[in-house]
């Protein structure tokens, strides 16, 4: 993976894609003055700024930003949720899953617009205070991670792999969690992990 | 970085056909392709037309032709239809073996459809290529270990679909919709060589979108094989799709679609002639040969020839009895 985006994006351009809302007035947003067919279809949304509410670990949160944004740019940049991380930026390594109506999602590859009236789930989302989330407290207990930048890509993967598939089998586990790479190949600690999660529930 | 438009979400499919019209509007349903594409800056659209808040796109149902599935139904979902695998085996493995969880709980049957080729040449601003517009195919004389071993030039791309060889083997229809009405066809006609088109894979008029896919239930007996270079998740290095009806030892209808090696979903028509001459069991050997009838290598990707061979000699030997 080379070090340099080859596009060039720079942390200043993200937060001009997604700015933070900063007063209620935004919330309006912008609509394209362009009608659809015979100004008679629905308005188009942007391209500048747009603004509408993501329900995210439970809460309905006010967000403006471009319709070019991804998810995973409103997450960390509108909503300073930087749990799910981005890494590949092309759905390749699963560093930015979440959970979008139950299903996991490459957070990068889904434009946040594609994520209204959906219950969005995150990392940050899954204790409760100081109790850990059965998932999170078996990668703790197995080893299921070295440097830690894919867990909570990882930990999302699991949780919604265990929701769907209560007891899966070994190669259920891998296959479920094949859309996460670890670079740092803690796989055997990993794949325990969500055997024992599994078992624990 | 991604260029900005204006977003716009179709409520009907008539509504959407008549957004698509507008210059510079492109259709997005679980967008994981495209979103791929505009962040390359491959393409520029002014417009997204949103065809996933169309109500009832995404249906699967099964009617009195066969299986009808919405072009926006995600992948996770017909691959989890027990009774949709039950009638179409293949079909549930084929999107099954696409990519990896979070892309099926993303991706639909339209867009796995109509996506574009994984070519780094293609899918790289800084290259020229014919594909894009531009001139010659920079894989000729550069990196094609996963490029075309059959009906490549002068573009040499795969296609990378595993659901669309699966249904050209069972015969499946595409139904489109744009800006002039709606037509349907079958999905092997969508498909253009490189020869014929060499922009797109597929024929589809400026506006047009695919509304619905008709499977039907013909052909009791299907699946799909693919090999890959990495196993955990891949595009395919070599596919193979069959869909036939067994008597006793033998088909008596089969068809044997090719995924990976070509820039279509490659029909094999010789495997099909030689099943259908003699048992299963002795025709496994010549049709696996015969479906690779043709095949010219580029300078690095040789070792797809045998690996085409073996995914149809696997994808037939699953038809013998136990």
């Amino acid at each position: 993976m080379p070090a340099d985006r080859p596009d060039g994006i720079s942390r200043r351009d993200f937060l001009t894609v997604t700015g933070a809302l900063t007063g209620a007035g935004l919330l309006a947003g912008k609509s394209s003055a362009e009608d659809g067919a015979k100004g008679k279809g629905p308005a188009g949304l942007g391209p500048e700024a747009v603004g509408y509410t993501l329900r995210v670990n439970g809460e309905d949160r006010a967000v403006s930003a471009e319709p070019r944004a991804t998810l995973l740019d409103v997450l960390r940049n509108s909503l300073d949720l930087t749990g799910a991380k981005s890494a590949c930026d092309r759905g390749e390594c699963g560093a930015c899953t979440v959970i979008v109506e139950g299903r996991s999602v490459y957070a990068c590859m889904m434009l946040a617009l594609q994520a209204r009236g959906k219950e969005i789930r995150t990392v940050e989302g899954l204790s409760r205070g100081d109790t850990l989330h059965p998932v999170q407290a078996a990668f703790i207990e197995h080893d299921g991670y070295q440097c830690g930048f894919c867990t909570p890509g990882q930990v999302m993967s699991t949780v919604a792999l265990l929701e769907k598939t209560p007891s899966p089998s070994p190669e259920g586990i891998r296959a479920g969690l094949c859309g996460n790479i670890c670079r740092c190949a803690a796989y055997s600690g990993i794949f325990e992990a969500a055997a024992a999660a599994a078992k624990a529930k | 970085m991604t260029h900005p438009f204006t977003w716009w979400d179709a409520r009907t499919a008539e509504e959407a056909a008549a957004l698509l019209a507008k210059k510079g509007a492109m259709a997005l349903s679980g967008g994981v392709d495209l979103l791929g594409e505009l962040k390359e800056g491959i393409r520029s659209p002014d417009h997204i037309v949103n065809l996933r808040s169309v109500p009832g796109l995404d249906r699967i149902e099964r009617t009195d032709r066969g299986w009808r599935i919405g072009a926006t139904a995600i992948l996770a979902d017909i691959a989890a239809h027990a009774e949709l695998r039950k009638a179409l085996p293949g079909l549930a493995e084929s999107a099954d073996a696409v990519a990896t969880p979070q892309i099926r709980n993303q991706g639909t049957l339209g867009g796995n459809l109509a996506q574009r080729p994984r070519c780094w040449y293609y899918r790289s601003a800084d290259f020229e290529c014919a594909k894009k517009g531009g001139k010659g195919c920079p894989a000729e004389e550069g990196e094609n270990r996963y490029l075309a071993i059959l009906g490549g030039g002068p573009c040499h791309i795969v296609h990378p679909s595993d659901c669309a060889p699966m249904l050209v083997a069972l015969g499946a229809r595409l139904f489109l919709r744009g800006p002039d009405g709606a037509r349907d066809l079958p999905i092997a006609d969508f498909y253009e060589l490189p020869s014929k088109n060499i922009l797109c894979e597929y024929t589809l008029k400026p506006g047009e979108f695919i509304e619905a896919v008709e499977v039907p239930v013909a052909l009791p007996r299907s699946t799909y094989v693919k090999l890959r270079e990495k196993d955990s998740f891949d595009f395919a290095a070599a596919a193979c799709a069959v869909a036939g009806k067994i008597d006793g030892d033998h088909f008596t209808e089969v068809r044997v679609v090719l995924g990976g090696v070509a820039p279509i979903p490659w029909r094999a028509g010789a495997s099909e002639a030689n099943l259908m001459k003699s048992t299963l069991a002795d025709a496994i050997e010549p049709a696996s040969t015969a479906a690779v009838d043709g095949a010219r290598a580029l300078s690095q990707n040789e070792w797809k020839i045998p690996l085409a061979k073996a995914a149809v000699a696997r994808a037939l030997r699953s038809f013998l009895p136990r």
